[in-house]
């Protein structure tokens, strides 16, 4: 039906083509070639060639030019000549139909298309339109999401480590980004230290930081077992408390999704999600050939890259025990102590695959289910408490979250430097240029050598001048590359290439804040 | 149904359609003794879920297959598309309440003619008969029965869902030149186009939603607290290269000035695919685009109703289906086609708790029942508005009936084409 319109608007512009040329109608008469003619002709066919070129939109343009009685109305919000607004009056293609004379404003035929000068985002506007987006969501969470959201009480068992600063900022910015009532306790191993106190103090969030007797082992497998005990002895702050909410274990290299915080508030007294388990080495050929086996090991239905640690339903949705990582390829090649480049394995449940009901770990609490043992029995023997399981007499009772154990809803990764590596004490803070200097009252904590190296080469490969670029003017200090690359664990070593590691130790370059991350990039 | 009061009574607007609103529900709320429920001010509860068995009766004549049933099973695809509001319409009446099948106690009369029903093979409806198919239908009902003469077409009412009523054609520039069928002058016409002061919007049509197929949108519904993370929504063609390869006529140029202000602006998602995911899309963003094409009404309008995106109306003078049952200035946001260019400026600029209170109005049940055509029907649904709008226009006035012999309407008016028999 529309074809129909099609054939006829055609037909309406070769008229037009037609009337435009219609004055170059004066036919050549004969052989008499007079100027008159022989200009009309020149004339014609250049209007030919132009409108094999441009088209139609010639004809539109010489048309619009030609029989426009009043000039084009204004021209600030309208962006060129061949899309300016037509006036309705101008054309007889458009005088013809107004949909009715009296007082309609809307006018049938054509219509410019309006664009603005600068057609592009307001970033004013783009920030307006995310606070709406907010809005709405936080409205639509208030009226269809979790109606009473109960308080969620996350333990972090940590010490003071190369590393430490990098785990434990990613664990605060997901708890900052919970949307619910969050208690953090940080469990210390050796007591709690002002580096610890100082990083969790940023978060603004409701903390509880306690230390634990005792200095971290360095064998991963005292590790696991002394973390358990930290987190056992969390337990007890908050039987002690009495805190109220749900308890989950957030360990401090874990990556948590935002949306198992929206999971566990469905969790009854005790259950269960799944971990992807982010098991790996460092250097990148062994990784590749872990990739390959574990691609090759897994064991969840699922055709996930990674093993899952968590819960397996049978077909009504039960939980029907559980899937836990193989350990069978890695025996030989296990990480034995902490900063070792090999796999650090697992344990075979995770106590971060674990959420608690507080109440019970509460003491003499009536509404207490009959299967779980009372806290103060658990552990008081130092024995190795594996996972949650062992508050319980019956594990069938917990409850599979995350539509049973199909999402998974964090990752376990360990991942550390060697024991005796050496770093600041405290990270790097760069600087954001846009803050104000007054807000610039921190201390600068810097990575420094010191004595600083006698030969300093340009590193060949960067974009920058040859030049040593300006220093700005509110940087005190100069910021440089740290020198004991070889000792940082292959994770981030990794995107190093290993020819430059060497070349590296002699070179560090004096540089600003700008060009030194982009070396850190290029590397 | 109760839908949660959060706001208190607002002041009415100033438009006079909302004080008849008004008037409307504090004379039910008197006269029915019954409490306004729990609604916002000006949401329309009530009147909405007004029954209308009761308040009229319509007489649905018998006319001979060849004009509704024979060209059914000429063509099925006449249940699914937008125009088969006429057909659905048909059924609903022969089984309602409000049908009688005493002529002489009937307030309206229903003629059944599937006027646009005459397909071309791509599926869109070919106007060219319906003129002569709508005659010839008058003639055999003024021949057949007295009704007609007595009113000369008053009180009966027929459905012309077409892209321009009773114009019977898809172009504007014909449909103005032809204007409405001179024989349904005095009949009230239930279509969905509506313009304001336009040829072919008579005064007293029945402005009602195009059909979109109920069961198709129910089934792509996705849970209610899956977040609105869109902004602006919208799927469709921005140039009609067929038919206005270089725009302007096209929308009256104002979907290609859309498009060519918003295609770099990450809020705006807007493109010309076809998406499987087009109602789960439409149920995660905060405003979808109404625009205009070359008609002014479009079935995106009840897709956003019904999963409760924020319609932004882009059509000069648009009326839109029962005006005056539904607050849509309260629920939609309107923008003039010259304002195109400035469609960002203008939704960032509406305050939040606006457009909160938009999607609180828009989440109220009756308001997207009344926008759909269940089979079979339920109580609030479109057919009942329609209904609802023709006992609201009862009773009739005096002075339609015609004395014995009174001729006012002029058999031979119209192009000479149309007066061929059908």
């Amino acid at each position: 039906m529309k074809q129909l319109a099609a054939l006829q608007q055609q037909g309406r512009r070769s008229n037009s083509f037609r009337s435009n040329s219609s004055p170059l109608d004066a036919t050549v008469d004969g052989a008499i070639k007079s100027p008159a003619t022989i200009f009309w002709l020149f004339l014609h066919g250049l209007c030919c060639l132009i409108s094999l070129v441009l088209g139609f939109r010639f004809s539109r343009l010489v048309f619009f030019l030609l029989f426009s009685a009043s000039p084009s109305p204004s021209t600030t919000t309208i962006y060129s000549a061949l899309r300016t607004t037509l006036p309705a009056i101008s054309s007889p293609q458009e005088r013809n139909v107004s949909a009715d004379g009296a007082g309609s404003r809307v006018v049938v035929g054509r219509h410019g298309i309006l664009i603005r000068p600068w057609p592009h985002p307001d970033p004013a506007e783009v920030m307006k339109a995310h606070r709406i987006i907010e809005r709405v969501q936080a409205e639509q969470r208030s009226q269809y999401g979790v109606k009473n959201p109960r308080t969620v009480v996350a333990i972090t068992p940590t010490y003071v480590r190369t590393f430490q600063t990098l785990h434990l900022t990613g664990v605060m910015h997901s708890l900052m980004n919970v949307r619910y009532d969050l208690v953090w306790i940080v469990v210390e191993a050796g007591g709690t230290t002002n580096e610890t106190a100082s990083l969790i103090a940023k978060s603004g969030l409701k903390t509880i930081h306690i230390g634990v007797e005792g200095k971290m082992p360095l064998l991963w497998e005292d590790r696991h077992k002394f973390e358990s005990r930290m987190r056992l002895h969390a337990l007890r702050i908050v039987r002690d408390k009495k805190l109220d909410g749900i308890v989950m274990f957030a360990d401090d290299s874990n990556m948590h999704s935002l949306e198992l915080f929206d999971e566990i508030q469905n969790v009854k007294w005790i259950g269960t999600v799944s971990v992807g388990i982010l098991a790996h080495s460092g250097g990148s050929e062994e990784g590749d050939l872990l990739m390959r086996e574990t691609h090759a090991d897994e064991k969840d239905e699922k055709k996930s890259q990674i093993p899952v640690q968590g819960p397996a339903c049978n077909a009504s949705g039960n939980l029907a025990g559980w899937h836990t990582f193989d350990t069978q390829p890695f025996v030989e090649r296990s990480a034995i102590y902490i900063g070792d480049r090999a796999v650090v394995l697992p344990r075979k449940l995770e106590w971060a695959g674990f959420v608690l009901n507080s109440r019970l770990v509460w003491e003499d609490v009536e509404g207490n289910p009959v299967w779980v043992k009372d806290l103060v029995e658990i552990g008081k023997d130092g024995e190795d408490i594996e996972s949650p399981l062992s508050l319980l007499t019956d594990t069938s009772v917990v409850e599979p979250l995350g539509s049973c154990g199909r999402k998974v809803l964090l990752w376990w990764l360990r991942v550390e430097a060697r024991a005796d590596s050496k770093f600041p004490a405290r990270l790097l803070e760069l600087l954001s240029f846009s803050t104000t200097i007054s807000e610039t009252s921190l201390l600068l904590y810097i990575w420094i050598i010191d004595p600083p190296l006698d030969i300093t080469v340009p590193a060949k490969r960067t974009p920058w001048p040859d030049a040593p670029p300006e220093l700005p003017a509110y940087v005190e200090k100069v910021t440089t590359i740290p020198e004991n690359t070889e000792k940082r664990p292959a994770k981030s070593g990794s995107k190093r290439k290993r020819s430059s590691r060497s070349k590296r130790k002699h070179n560090v370059k004096v540089l600003d804040i700008r060009a030194s991350t982009k070396q850190a990039g290029d590397n | 149904m109760l839908v949660i009061v959060l706001e208190l009574r607002r002041p009415s607007s100033s438009r006079s359609g909302r004080a008849i609103l008004q008037a409307k529900q504090m004379q039910l709320a008197v006269l029915n003794g019954k409490k306004s429920k729990d609604t916002e001010e000006g949401s329309a509860g009530d009147v909405l879920d007004d029954n209308p068995v009761g308040k009229l009766k319509v007489y649905v004549y018998e006319l001979p297959s060849k004009y509704n049933k024979k060209i059914l099973q000429k063509d099925p695809r006449c249940l699914t598309h937008m125009f088969a509001a006429e057909i659905f319409m048909h059924q609903f009446l022969l089984t309602s309440a409000v049908r009688t099948l005493n002529p002489n106690e009937a307030d309206w009369f229903y003629t059944p003619v599937y006027s646009t029903c005459d397909l071309a093979p791509n599926g869109l409806p070919l106007p060219f008969k319906s003129p002569r198919m709508m005659r010839s239908a008058i003639q055999l009902i003024s021949a057949r029965w007295p009704y007609w003469n007595r009113t000369e077409g008053a009180d009966h009412f027929f459905l012309v869902p077409h892209d321009f009523g009773a114009c019977f054609h898809y172009q504007e520039e014909k449909a103005i030149k032809r204007g409405i069928l001179p024989l349904l002058q005095r009949s009230t016409l239930v279509q969905t186009f509506g313009q304001q002061n336009h040829v072919c919007l008579n005064d007293g049509s029945i402005t009602i939603p195009p059909y979109a197929p109920p069961e198709k949108i129910m089934s792509h519904l996705i849970p209610p607290d899956t977040p609105r993370s869109i902004f602006v929504y919208f799927r469709g063609l921005f140039y009609d290269l067929n038919n206005d390869p270089e725009g302007g006529y096209y929308a009256r140029g104002a979907r290609a000035s859309m498009w060519e202000n918003f295609k770099n602006n990450p809020l705006f998602d807007i493109s010309t695919d076809h998406p499987t995911t087009y109602y789960e899309d439409m149920q995660r963003a905060v405003f979808c685009l109404c625009p205009l094409g070359w008609a002014p009404w479009s079935p995106r309008l009840v897709e956003a109703v019904i999963f409760g995106c924020i319609p932004v109306i882009i059509a000069d003078d648009i009326v839109l289906p029962f005006a005056d049952a539904i607050p849509w200035e309260e629920i939609g946001v309107f923008v003039a086609e010259k304002d195109v260019p400035y469609l960002d400026t203008i939704l960032t600029s509406i305050p939040a708790d606006v457009i909160l209170r938009k999607q609180r109005l828009l989440a109220n049940p009756s308001m997207k029942q009344a926008m759909l055509f269940p089979q079979p029907a339920q109580p609030g649904d479109a057919f009942h508005q329609i209904l609802n709008g023709l006992a609201r226009k009862l009773p009739h006035d005096k002075k339609i009936y015609l004395k014995p012999g009174e001729k006012v309407l002029n058999w031979t008016a119209g192009p000479v084409g149309d007066r061929k028999p059908w």
